[in-house]
């Protein structure tokens, strides 16, 4: 018996399989790319980030050398050693040098003043690119008069155009130029801290290069066209480690550059990535109902003679083709939408993206597309082999159910190891890769389950004296072949991310607004020296404005923890003891007897006074010292200016970071750092910009070293920043918001085709268009209302969690826009699913029946 | 002459609200190679639970159902496909065309699933046989009852089957349609020698057939001749 069906199934082509598939597709195939078509954007996302990923390094590689200006670049904030000067010297064929530091600047034309970030440049920089600015002969020219180069959102901001002059310090210079481009810059540092170029030679009488000053130095070398790079580096690198030089070249430029791109298309990847798994989910959902229609062709086809697997294969076929066609459509929607993605992203990059396709990432979307319509399209599918060609006399008494299908476990597995195969492709890291793949399982099933109970209570308090309609209506959610849990994910998965996002933006900017509401300090004046300390603070008073504080500052580094350095912990550490990134930066700290109102012990004793001659007792914030590993009795040996200082931890303390205050990882006792070279801060509030703005005025002039930073700034910066972000992630939300639009559309279209038939039979039996049109109306509203509402509450959890967890701060959700999204989705899929549902109005039920739905 | 199906013991029982409900107690029947027989009895006596049993479209509860020498109860239902593409044919009360094929492509289909070449010019023989070689290429939907109907016949001749169920051919047509859809079905038969089994309600019907088997309440109340039964009618 076995042979003879073997040599049968051997004359059984995978031909006819596929002509099968043809002929069985003819009817269907308008409603097999409806099927498919939710996982098109999902695609097109991908392919874009991909594209864009391949363009971003190959313009890395191209542009490298002109990000760096130079061949290398040594960068250090304390004064060049002997040693380290005459390796400078000695290196390269041509030379340039800058200072760079955070100081105010005056616009004398409009009396306006900025923190900026002044840059006093000396040479020929850069050597690869150039230094952007309009006039085009600026760049180079400003550095041989009083001249400076200006960054064009200042100019903007403060209506000052090239001839006028700024004040840097004590020197006015002539503004030679609006700066649009320095190389490496990116766009939205310039928001941060915009930047004025002034020539080295007058940094000296700016008086902005005093002692105590935080002065960043870069020297930037032309090296001989034969130099091997990579050899110069492994010799000099023990001496730059050692007197604290960091160094970049074209190489190390091109490898940073390229990983913290790599971050980022690894980020929007995973998030075009739940775009493409919602798609997918709509496949699943929408093969389920294809199979269920045609479970009688598959009967007659197992009457005449067709194996389970024969039946499986005709339609697996159907499936790879059009998903193949799908992701070909979703590949070239990609390349169009990457052109986009530069555009979008020009505030995060620091060169020119040339865009070009990428034919490895239309294959990779491709293969990916068709992979993953055929994993979704399988739990159903795989059913297929079930059905019992009894369907041909009747109803089959066995239901085709999957739960008993052991193949199911084995396609469940197959997804599983697909979503952590994907997450780990990007994010190559074993605990974000569990951590991605759990979130994301949980957050369906989480709106799976919310689903599913809203249609049960919906079931259990049917509300049975309404009118007819509106019962009708609302049955229609959980009768037989609804798509409400597959309309509840997708739509509610879309709105929750819009929404937190939405809720987070607002908690940020509420949380720094609250900061500079009631009597907190609202205006920061820092960089003040020993022997301005009085005069600043009596300026102040005189305005009017109160010193809430004056904090002096000693900036130290570290030596030694527990006696042993940053090296020796780097050589024998096993993640236990002290970090070795403790030694990384300066430590700006103060002293005091007292904690202040936001901070608490939460462990070991505050001691305010050090004895002379004891290890001078110190307190640690509580976050860094678990990031770095401290714990209380830890020895710490610090660098005071030359001066060798032994402390213990005595306390660790949490600081309170809501309100705006000056606060330190390292709190010093009084009796220590008096003596110790240092600067102060001063804070005060100021009750509107007009005094702001005044009194900004007058420190300039008079302390031209003092930086002053105004609250408003912050926000209008951190707000600036937020929308921009927050258009990216929008964008990118974009993709899920209309996935679940598309598998909406798919899945009213679907269930058009469940409904005909009792749309028609309503007709006939005397319902009026008007009637028909207001049942559709009313179930898609109370569908689109509970998944919007779903999304909604599932943000506003996540949203409370992320305030309470993270941000430290209460959550009061806005309602208004709130009810407005609900408002607009619920509205939104009535329209959908109204505008799919007229082939049923608009024609007599006749022609209806007679063709073949 | 040889026994083409055999049927020995067989009854079938299924599960209905938790409770085992059975549709057949113990059937014998043995149909001999190129007769024909009708199977009556009232709706929900079991007659059609019986023809999808002789068939091989399920397995029985208890008891054996051999099929051109097949045994089928130890066949998996991939093999017990084989043995209907191979030796049986099937003719429903609702045509079961498959409605993305047109009717030239339907009858085709039981061929190209043995693997046979050069099949059009036979599929069209058949349509012509059964009048309907013009409609060829109308898909179901454009052709009328009776005319799918006829469809459905020259698809169940065309694997030259061993045997013919045909289960309540002419429940969905008119009198006159279904006048012709019967002649047609014996006058294929007589020509191909095919054994035919009808299950039907209708005793005029069953009445064209050399047999009348009549199931009540699952069980067999009586097998005779119908040549006897018009005699003692």
């Amino acid at each position: 018996m076995n042979k003879a069906m073997n040599q049968s199934n051997k004359k059984l082509n995978i031909g006819w399989l596929f002509l099968m598939a043809w002929r069985d597709s003819r009817r269907n195939r308008s409603r097999l790319f409806l099927f498919i078509s939710s996982i098109i954007l999902g695609i097109a996302a991908l392919v874009a980030i991909y594209s864009f990923g391949d363009n971003l390094r190959q313009n890395i590689d191209d542009q490298a050398a002109t990000l760096i200006g130079a061949d290398l670049v040594f960068s250090t904030n304390k004064p060049a050693t002997p040693a380290i000067q005459k390796l400078i010297d000695s290196l390269g064929t041509e030379k340039s040098q800058e200072k760079s530091f955070v100081s105010m600047v005056l616009f004398p034309k409009t009396g306006s003043t900025r923190l900026t970030l002044v840059k006093a440049l000396e040479g020929k920089f850069p050597y690869y690119g150039s230094i952007e600015t309009t006039p085009v002969a600026a760049g180079m020219d400003f550095r041989k008069g009083k001249e400076a180069l200006v960054d064009k959102v200042l100019m903007l901001q403060f209506n000052v155009k090239v001839g006028d002059s700024v004040k840097v310090g004590l020197v006015s210079f002539k503004i030679a130029g609006v700066l649009d481009k320095a190389p490496g810059s990116i766009g939205i540092a310039s928001s941060m801290a915009p930047v004025v170029y002034i020539p080295m030679q007058y940094l000296e009488q700016t008086g902005l290069s005093q002692k105590g000053s935080r002065i960043n130095s870069s020297y930037y070398f032309k090296m001989p066209g034969n130099a091997d790079m990579e050899k110069l580096v492994k010799k000099i690198e023990p001496r730059l480690e050692k007197d604290g030089v960091n160094y970049e070249t074209i190489q190390t430029q091109k490898e940073q550059t390229g990983r913290s791109f790599e971050d980022l298309t690894r980020f929007l990847s995973l998030v075009g990535f739940i775009a493409l798994l919602l798609g997918c989910i709509g496949v699943a959902s929408a093969i389920h109902i294809y199979v269920r229609e045609k479970i009688n062709t598959v009967a007659v086809l197992r009457c005449l003679g067709v194996n389970g697997w024969q039946a499986f294969l005709i339609y697996l076929i159907q499936i790879v083709c059009v998903g193949f066609i799908g992701s070909l459509l979703g590949a070239l929607l990609g390349t169009f939408i990457q052109q986009i993605l530069p555009w979008l992203l020009k505030d995060f990059m620091p060169f020119t993206i040339d865009v070009n396709t990428s034919w490895g990432a239309i294959g990779q979307g491709i293969v990916l597309g068709v992979l993953i319509s055929i994993l979704f399209a399988l739990l159903p599918l795989i059913s297929v082999r079930n059905i019992s060609p009894l369907n041909t006399l009747r109803i089959s008494t066995e239901e085709i159910s999957l739960t008993r299908d052991p193949l199911k476990w084995l396609v469940y597995l197959l997804i599983l190891a697909f979503i952590s195969g994907f997450a780990w492709l990007q994010l190559q890291d074993v605990i974000q890769t569990i951590a991605f793949t759990v979130c994301v399982l949980l957050a369906f099933l989480i709106l799976t389950l919310i689903a599913r109970l809203l249609m049960f209570l919906v079931k259990k308090f049917f509300p049975f004296s309404w009118s007819y309609l509106w019962r009708q209506g609302f049955s229609n959610l959980y009768r037989p072949n609804n798509q409400s849990v597959i309309l509840i994910v997708s739509i509610g998965l879309g709105t929750a991310l819009i929404c937190t996002l939405f809720f987070i933006q607002g908690l940020l900017m509420q949380r720094v607004t609250l900061s500079s509401s009631g009597n907190q300090p609202n205006m920061i004046l820092f960089d003040i020296q020993a022997s301005q300390k009085a005069g600043v603070a009596d300026l102040t008073r005189k305005q009017g404005l109160p010193v809430i504080s004056q904090v002096p500052i000693v900036t130290m580094s570290l030596l030694e923890i527990n006696g042993k350095t940053g090296a020796q912990l780097k050589a024998d550490s096993l993640g236990k003891g002290p970090s070795k990134r403790a030694f990384r930066n300066e430590y700006r700290v103060t002293y005091r007897d007292t904690l202040v109102n936001t901070e608490r012990i939460k462990s070991g004793e505050w001691v305010g006074e050090a004895k002379p001659g004891d290890v001078v007792p110190i307190s640690v914030e509580d976050r860094y010292a678990t990031r770095m590993r401290l714990k209380i009795g830890d020895k710490m040996l610090f660098n005071v200016q030359g001066l060798p200082v032994n402390t213990v931890i005595k306390s660790i303390r949490t600081v309170n970071y809501n309100r705006i205050q000056t606060n330190f990882l390292v709190v010093f006792p009084k009796g220590v750092l008096e003596q110790a070279p240092q600067f102060y801060v001063l804070l005060s509030r100021v009750p509107n910009s007009k005094v702001s703005a005044k009194f900004q005025q007058l420190v300039v002039q008079k302390y031209p070293n003092v930086s002053v930073v105004d609250l408003g700034l912050i926000i209008s910066v951190v707000d600036e920043l937020m929308d921009k972000i927050g258009f990216v992630i929008r964008f990118m939300a974009l993709f899920s918001i209309i996935t679940g639009l598309i598998v909406l559309i798919a899945s009213v279209r679907i269930s058009k085709y469940q409904r005909m038939q009792e749309s028609v039979l309503l007709r006939t039996l005397g319902a009026s268009r008007k009637q028909i049109l207001a049942i559709t109306a009313l179930e898609y509203f109370f569908l689109g209302f509970l998944a919007a509402a779903t999304g909604v509450v599932l943000s506003i959890a996540a949203s409370w969690g992320l305030a309470s967890r993270v941000f430290d701060t209460a959550f009061h959700p806005q309602i208004l826009p709130v009810l407005g999204i609900l408002a607009f989705i619920s509205l939104l899929t009535v329209v959908i699913g109204l505008l799919n549902s007229r082939g049923v109005l608009n024609k007599p039920p006749l022609e209806v029946l007679r063709r073949d739905v | 002459m040889e026994n083409i199906l055999k049927i020995t013991n067989l009854s079938k029982t299924y599960q209905s609200g938790g409770q085992p409900l059975t549709v057949l107690h113990d059937i014998n029947i043995s149909i001999e190679a190129g007769s024909t027989a009708a199977i009556v009895g009232p709706s929900g006596s079991g007659k059609t639970t019986l023809l999808g049993l002789s068939a091989g479209l399920d397995r029985s509860t208890t008891g054996t159902v051999e099929l051109n020498g097949i045994a089928l109860d130890n066949l998996s239902e991939d093999q017990r496909a084989h043995v209907r593409n191979q030796h049986v044919g099937f003719i429903f009360q609702n045509f079961q065309l498959l409605p993305t094929l047109t009717a030239l492509e339907n009858v085709m289909v039981p061929l190209e699933l043995r693997g046979e070449k050069n099949i059009k010019p036979r599929a069209l023989e058949l349509l012509a046989k059964v009048g309907l070689e013009s409609r060829s290429h109308h898909y179901p939907s454009q052709l009328s009852g009776g005319e799918q109907q006829r469809v459905s016949l020259a698809r169940a001749f065309s694997n030259a089957p061993k045997i013919l169920f045909a289960d309540e051919p002419t429940g969905n047509l008119d009198a006159e349609t279904a006048e012709k859809v019967v002649k047609l079905i014996f006058d294929l038969n007589r020509e191909a020698g095919t054994t035919l089994i009808l299950v039907t309600h209708d005793l005029e019907l069953a009445s064209k057939t050399q047999r009348i088997i009549r199931i009540k309440g699952g069980h067999i109340v009586s097998d005779e001749p119908t040549d006897k039964i018009m005699v003692h009618g």
